[in-house]
């Protein structure tokens, strides 16, 4: 006999208390600290604060502990937390030329002011697992790295490669629009469409790290065309500095580690521009080079309309990628269709048994070979 | 169990702050001032996800005060997990008064129904919508559907009307039925099924609807005209049933099947759990 379902309430309440014991494991072992994730899984700190548009490594690292490691819901977590927080102002634009550089790398120079950097990465290492860190101690290499390579610790100014680029005026520049007006806030307005470049590099800058990396591959496999290469790519720290109405000058807040890409595209030339090298451009919190690459791609080929080429792959669809680019939209759609749907399923029997009955050959078949 | 899930944070009565509140609050008296409509607002992040109901909570949120009386439905019913989740989320934030009784609340938030019991004057009905855009599935860009409302140009929903009854000789659309609001704008009813449809139409309450993941918020103020799309010869029907609710004995009310046992045996109850318990009562107390 039917139950009539109630005590959800209680059921609910279980779950998180399972939950909480799924996440602690098993207690003999030494609970996880916020900053033990803070130091030793910085990658993963890095992509939710650039995705949960917060840079704040503590409270990442909070959300990443909170969400089992599970990194869309930490980024879900950081993104609620952020959702009512006060605006208080704007930051003056970055002068990323004036980034403390870590690491910065050019695929089309062999060498060029300010030099390469290979400064930290998994790019030339083996990626044969190391059995010493499972043996819970440091491998040899790390140990031996000497902190002390300062020699070749890059200037305190590195030109941007984009920049060098122009002084031959092979590549386009752009202008500041006037009186530098401030962009869209995509956490307080609506994505419109059409939308500006600022406004997609947003949504980009927001967008989930997976779905950007397949755009811009499918960019790379014939969807759309952009010859890429990268001009740059640059991990560093640098100032965030805002300038109060009443002091007049910009003050520095403080510094941020930043990964940029400016990618180089190939650009034939249109009825009103020469021929030149166009611009791809891609940002992120910390060290994520996989995003800020992927997102310079995409971004270039979002600029098919502007350029004049033809738009006939999802990468340069703008509406395709800004309105699927989020994972916490994307995450919370696909699994709603967890809730009970009774009644549109019922719906959908009521007229799944209508056409058969309508259908004279789904009828004769149900009634078995004849 | 862990601690933070217990206690109300330290959040704003109804957890959005109040200039939030306000610019949704624009948002719904245009959307109320142009029926149908479709206005784009700054939809926020909420702690429970999209496409979930977070644009039904927002709306809620922002129209909500002390003295309202909630309701909280899902599929009809106040007990299914989501209802229960969203109900609490008020209970905590806004310590608000809840209620599953139609008839006692000022506010009810729904997801996929209107409830059988007819709403009055002085109520708001809030529907969470996943898709607010009725031709998104016909054409999927925004730019061109806006274009289109603004011109009031619905031949493409009239053709795929017109196809289905073509192929199937009836509208094969049975939740999520396009209406024409105040002869005006094709709008979105939200999944309710199309047995719904006519309780909308000059319905006394205030009618919101809220897209949290789709940024969008329309309404329909009281008595406005909400008709289902149809043809002349192919006039607009609701579902029926050849059989009655096994609980409560009602034929008029929307019926969920139930599979009661492995060979696939069913039943037939009320989706409006309010509704079907409140006959239920009523026939208990004529017997004693």
């Amino acid at each position: 006999m039917y139950v009539a379902v109630k005590g959800g309430e209680t059921a609910i309440l279980n779950t998180y208390k399972m939950l909480a014991e799924q996440r602690r494991g098993n207690t003999d072992y030494l609970e996880l600290s916020v900053e033990q994730i803070c130091q030793q899984l910085k990658l993963s700190v890095d992509r939710v604060m650039t995705e949960g548009s917060v840079y704040d490594p503590e409270l990442a690292a909070l959300a990443i502990k909170q969400a089992s490691g599970d990194l869309i819901e930490a980024i879900f977590l950081l993104r609620a937390y952020r959702s009512t927080l006060p605006r208080i102002g704007n930051t003056c634009a970055l002068d990323t030329a004036r980034m403390q550089l870590d690491r910065r790398i050019s695929a089309t120079f062999k060498d060029l002011p300010g030099g390469q950097v290979l400064g930290p990465t998994y790019d030339y290492t083996q990626r044969l697992l190391d059995f010493t860190l499972l043996a819970n101690s440091q491998s040899e290499r790390t140990e031996s790295s000497p902190k002390t390579s300062a020699p070749s610790m890059p200037p305190e100014q590195v030109p941007r490669v984009v920049d060098l680029l122009n002084q031959e005026g092979l590549i386009e520049t752009f202008t500041c629009p006037a009186h530098d007006p401030d962009p869209i806030d995509l956490t307080r307005e609506p994505l419109r469409f059409p939308a500006d470049r600022a406004t997609r590099l947003q949504n980009l800058a927001r967008g989930d790290e997976g779905f950007l990396l397949a755009m811009a591959y499918s960019t790379q496999r014939g969807y759309s065309h952009t010859h890429p290469f990268v001009g740059e790519v640059r991990l560093g720290q640098v100032a965030i500095e805002i300038e109060p109405e009443e002091l007049g000058f910009a003050i520095s807040i403080g510094d941020i580690d930043i990964t940029e890409c400016e990618m180089v595209n190939q650009f034939a030339g249109s009825k009103t521009e020469p021929p030149q090298f166009t611009r791809g451009y891609g940002l992120a919190f910390g060290h994520s080079e996989r995003k800020a690459m992927a997102m310079s791609l995409v971004d270039r080929a979002l600029r098919a309309d502007e350029l004049g080429e033809a738009i006939e792959s999802p990468a340069q669809m703008q509406e395709f990628v800004l309105s699927h680019s989020d994972s916490l939209e994307a995450s919370g759609f696909v699994q709603h269709l967890k809730l009970p749907h009774y009644v549109d399923f019922q719906s959908e029997l009521e007229l799944v048994r209508k056409m058969r009955e309508n259908n004279p050959a789904e009828h004769a078949h149900s009634q078995g070979p004849t | 169990m862990s601690a933070s899930y217990e206690t109300a944070p330290e959040v704003n009565f109804a957890y959005l702050d109040e200039r939030t509140k306000r610019m949704i609050r624009r948002s719904i008296l245009k959307a109320i001032a142009i029926p149908g409509y479709q206005v784009p607002f700054g939809s926020r992040e909420m702690p429970l996800p999209y496409g979930w109901g977070t644009g039904g909570i927002q709306v809620t949120a922002s129209v909500i005060g002390p003295e309202d009386m909630l309701k909280v439905i899902d599929q009809g019913s106040d007990d299914t997990v989501n209802a229960v989740n969203i109900r609490r989320f008020f209970e905590r934030t806004a310590g608000v008064n809840t209620t599953t009784r139609t008839h006692e609340a000022t506010l009810i938030q729904t997801r996929h129904r209107i409830p059988e019991k007819p709403l009055v004057e002085g109520q708001i009905i809030v529907y969470q919508v996943p898709v607010p855009e009725p031709m998104q599935r016909l054409e999927p860009r925004e730019a061109e559907t806006r274009t289109l409302h603004g011109l009031a140009e619905y031949g493409l929903m009239h053709v795929k009307l017109y196809e289905d009854i073509a192929r199937y000789g009836h509208i094969a659309t049975t939740y999520d039925y396009p209406v024409m609001v105040n002869h005006r704008y094709i709008m979105s009813p939200s999944p309710n099924p199309k047995f719904d449809n006519p309780k909308m139409h000059m319905n006394p309450a205030l009618q919101l609807f809220g897209a949290g993941r789709e940024k969008r918020i329309y309404a329909v103020p009281p008595y406005t005209s909400v008709e289902s799309l149809a043809f002349e010869d192919h006039p607009f029907e609701i579902q029926k049933w050849p059989v009655a609710c096994t609980q409560c004995g009602a034929t008029d009310s929307f019926l969920d099947e139930i599979i009661t046992d492995d060979s696939g045996s069913r039943m037939h109850v009320c989706s409006d759990s309010d509704y079907c318990q409140t006959r239920q009562d009523e026939q208990s107390s004529v017997a004693t």
